[in-house]
């Protein structure tokens, strides 16, 4: 339909939603042969990683790619839509999942846990690992509200499932906090889309672009609301945020590292597609700088009391989503361009360190920084993996954190009103005490006399606790993690004409109506 | 202009209302029933969205302008698919906590719940900059050289 389409690269938009479900399929069909499993997973999430790499290519240097799902022409039918943003999410998402994933494998069957609590190998675990990576890509490829909501509940449920793995008490009882939460979150969803369906007659985002334009101040302003609320939840911004350090320590490694990569930034990506796509006025820009100050700072100052380091890491995980809401809320394109940046360093660098918070507890038994000690002397190789994502996450230069921050701060300063300076203020105390926290895990875990005596420790701990199955994947995020820092010039290229692209609205919107909305 | 039934609203309201009311209970099968209303309400809102009722919508069986809208009834049932799922895991979930725990209740975080005790005694025994003695844990390590971040 578009000048620049391909019909053979579009053709391609649908298979980061396709292949994980024909996957999941499968892995249930065989879920007494583990090795077909792997293999299956395996072969699908690289596959969806080549496609997302291709797309992401397509979109930057050929144009939007546009597919209408079963022949039927918006706004009755759904588009899908990967612009320059869905498709660096597709790209970073499928990376970690995969790389999650040969984690889990790794961990293999003989996994301490495994025999107390029924850890990765449960058949269950593949197939729906594969839901949960084809919720994340509808959410991000959709053009449509209606059905950003159904990928919503596609990657909920999965989630659900992984988080209550085995149902041990602890996650149980995380598990109901989390689900609860969750389902109100998309019930707040559920109704803006209702209450925007009886303003403006459709679902199609490219649609509502323009008929909301036309409504009334009020009612515009309240569906904006509504739809925030319901998203913020989901990202876990300040004051919504109480539920994610409750419930994602609790998991195991492989899952917690998804979910925090994941599930937030799914939020923060429909809040900026909804923010720019359909309110593009900026009314609610002093509310969601605040928002993201209290989210930086809440957040960090839990993370700073915490004993425990995948419950400081939680903590600093809903603390740097301000970051992203920050640059949101600013409303410009160094702002949006700083804000997807970051989101792409975010999903690397935090389920990196979950990853290396599992391998933590393998190799000490534990990841209470009460009983851990010396590991920087028997597992230095486990200090590095730590040590890189761990500054890389502090914004140490010349690391991918400091660039997307410094991005932020300049976006915050061109903004020039007090209160983006007091964000920057606040931007720069987080930073520093971030790095507190993560040192803190240093100066304990690694550095400091064992408090317990290293008999004990090597007693609970198997001697391949640190295996080439769990430490190649974990070391390879960690090198993504650099490569980020390295390829920086290029991304925020990327990142910059995605944001422009997403503030001039008009792309998006014709590449779905070539000849202009209805 | 579209004129919303008042009755629906009405309903949406009280279902709402009573949804709410049930969510803010500890109790996870009043929390889950609270859910439920929630969602029947939002189903209902759907209708509202829709406008006033029509004709079957089926091309030919009757005039256009008479029809009802299809596609809000379309994801009234895709919500209502969905959130028969949630439902049977919620109930699936609840059932395991009573099995564990034997109390229809939410429980506490015990790690906050760990953390509201020291912070009412004023306990510093957790924090990196006390050198006092340690007051309630004995396996704590404080004033160990390069334990402080």
């Amino acid at each position: 339909m578009n000048a620049p389409h391909d019909g053979l690269l579009s053709a391609l938009v649908p298979l980061p939603v396709v292949l994980p479900l024909i996957g999941a399929g499968i892995t249930i069909a065989v879920a007494r042969r583990t090795h077909v499993q792997r293999v299956v997973t395996v072969t699908v999430l690289s596959a969806v990683l080549v496609v997302s790499g291709i797309l992401l290519w397509a979109a930057d240097t050929h144009g939007t790619q546009v597919v209408e799902v079963g022949g039927w022409a918006p706004p009755l039918g759904i588009v899908l839509v990967v612009d320059r943003l869905a498709a660096l999410m597709l790209v970073v998402s499928s990376l970690v999942s995969l790389a999650v994933l040969l984690y889990s494998i790794g961990q293999g069957r003989s996994s301490f846990d495994d025999e107390s609590d029924g850890e990765a190998p449960l058949p269950i675990f593949h197939p729906t690992m594969l839901v949960l990576s084809a919720g994340v890509s509808t959410t991000f490829i959709s053009g449509d509200l209606f059905h950003i909501y159904v990928g919503f509940e596609m990657l909920l449920a999965a989630s659900f499932v992984l988080l209550t793995l085995g149902g041990t008490p602890p996650r149980v009882r995380a598990g109901i906090t989390y689900v609860i939460v969750s389902m109100l979150s998309s019930l707040v969803f559920l109704v803006a889309i209702a209450l925007i369906y009886a303003a403006t007659g459709t679902v199609n985002l490219a649609q509502l672009a323009g008929r909301l334009d036309e409504l009334p101040d009020g009612t515009r302003l309240l569906l904006q609301i509504m739809l925030l609320l319901g998203f913020c939840i989901k990202a876990a911004v300040f004051p919504m945020s109480g539920w994610l350090p409750d419930s994602y320590p609790t998991a195991p490694a492989p899952v917690t590292a998804v979910f925090a990569g994941l599930l937030t930034k799914v939020g923060v990506y429909a809040i900026i597609r909804t923010q720019t796509l359909l309110f593009p006025d900026g009314r609610l820009t002093d509310v969601l700088l605040w928002a993201s100050l209290l989210t930086m700072l809440v957040g960090i100052l839990g993370a700073v009391a915490q004993d425990d380091i995948k419950r400081l890491l939680s903590f600093t995980l809903v603390s740097h989503i301000g970051y992203m809401t920050f640059g949101v809320a600013l409303g410009s394109v160094a702002g949006f361009s700083s804000a997807v940046f970051y989101v792409a360093h975010h999903i690397t660098i935090q389920t990196t360190l979950f990853l290396v918070a599992g391998l933590i507890e393998r190799r000490g038994g534990s990841t209470s920084l009460k009983e851990l000690g010396g590991l920087a002397r028997s597992a230095p190789l486990l200090g590095v993996l730590f040590f890189i994502p761990a500054m890389n996450l502090a914004g140490i230069p010349p690391f991918s954190g400091f660039l997307g921050k410094v991005g932020l701060m300049e976006a915050g300063a061109d903004a020039g009103t007090p209160l983006a300076y007091v964000l920057i203020a606040g931007s720069v105390v987080t930073s520093l005490l971030t790095l507190y926290a993560v040192s803190r895990v240093w100066g304990r875990a690694f550095w400091r006399v064992p408090p317990v005596p290293e008999t004990t420790v090597t007693a609970r701990v198997r001697t391949d606790a640190l295996g080439a199955g769990v430490v190649a994947p974990t070391a390879a995020l960690v090198v993504v993690g650099v490569a980020i820092s390295v390829v920086a010039g290029p991304l925020f290229g990327i990142t910059d004409r995605a944001a422009s692209d997403l503030v001039a609205r008009t792309p998006y919107i014709q590449s779905v109506y070539p000849g202009g909305a209805p | 202009m579209m004129v919303p039934n008042l009755v629906l609203c009405l309903l949406v309201g009280v279902l709402f209302a009573s949804g709410v009311y049930l969510l803010l209970a500890r109790s996870i099968v009043r929390a889950l029933m609270g859910l439920l209303l929630l969602g029947n309400g939002a189903n209902i809102l759907f209708l509202v969205a829709s406008g006033p009722a029509g004709r079957a919508p089926i091309v030919g069986a009757s005039d256009v302008t008479d029809m009802s809208d299809p596609l809000p009834q379309a994801m009234v049932l895709t919500a209502i698919v969905i959130s028969l799922g949630m439902t049977a895991f919620v109930l699936a979930l609840a059932h395991r906590s009573w099995q564990l725990s034997h109390h229809d209740v939410m429980e506490d975080d015990p790690e906050d719940y760990r953390i509201t005790i020291k912070a009412e005694r004023n306990d510093m025994s957790d924090s990196d900059f006390s050198q006092a003695e340690p007051r309630s844990e004995p396996t704590d390590f404080e004033g160990d050289p390069g334990s402080t971040g």
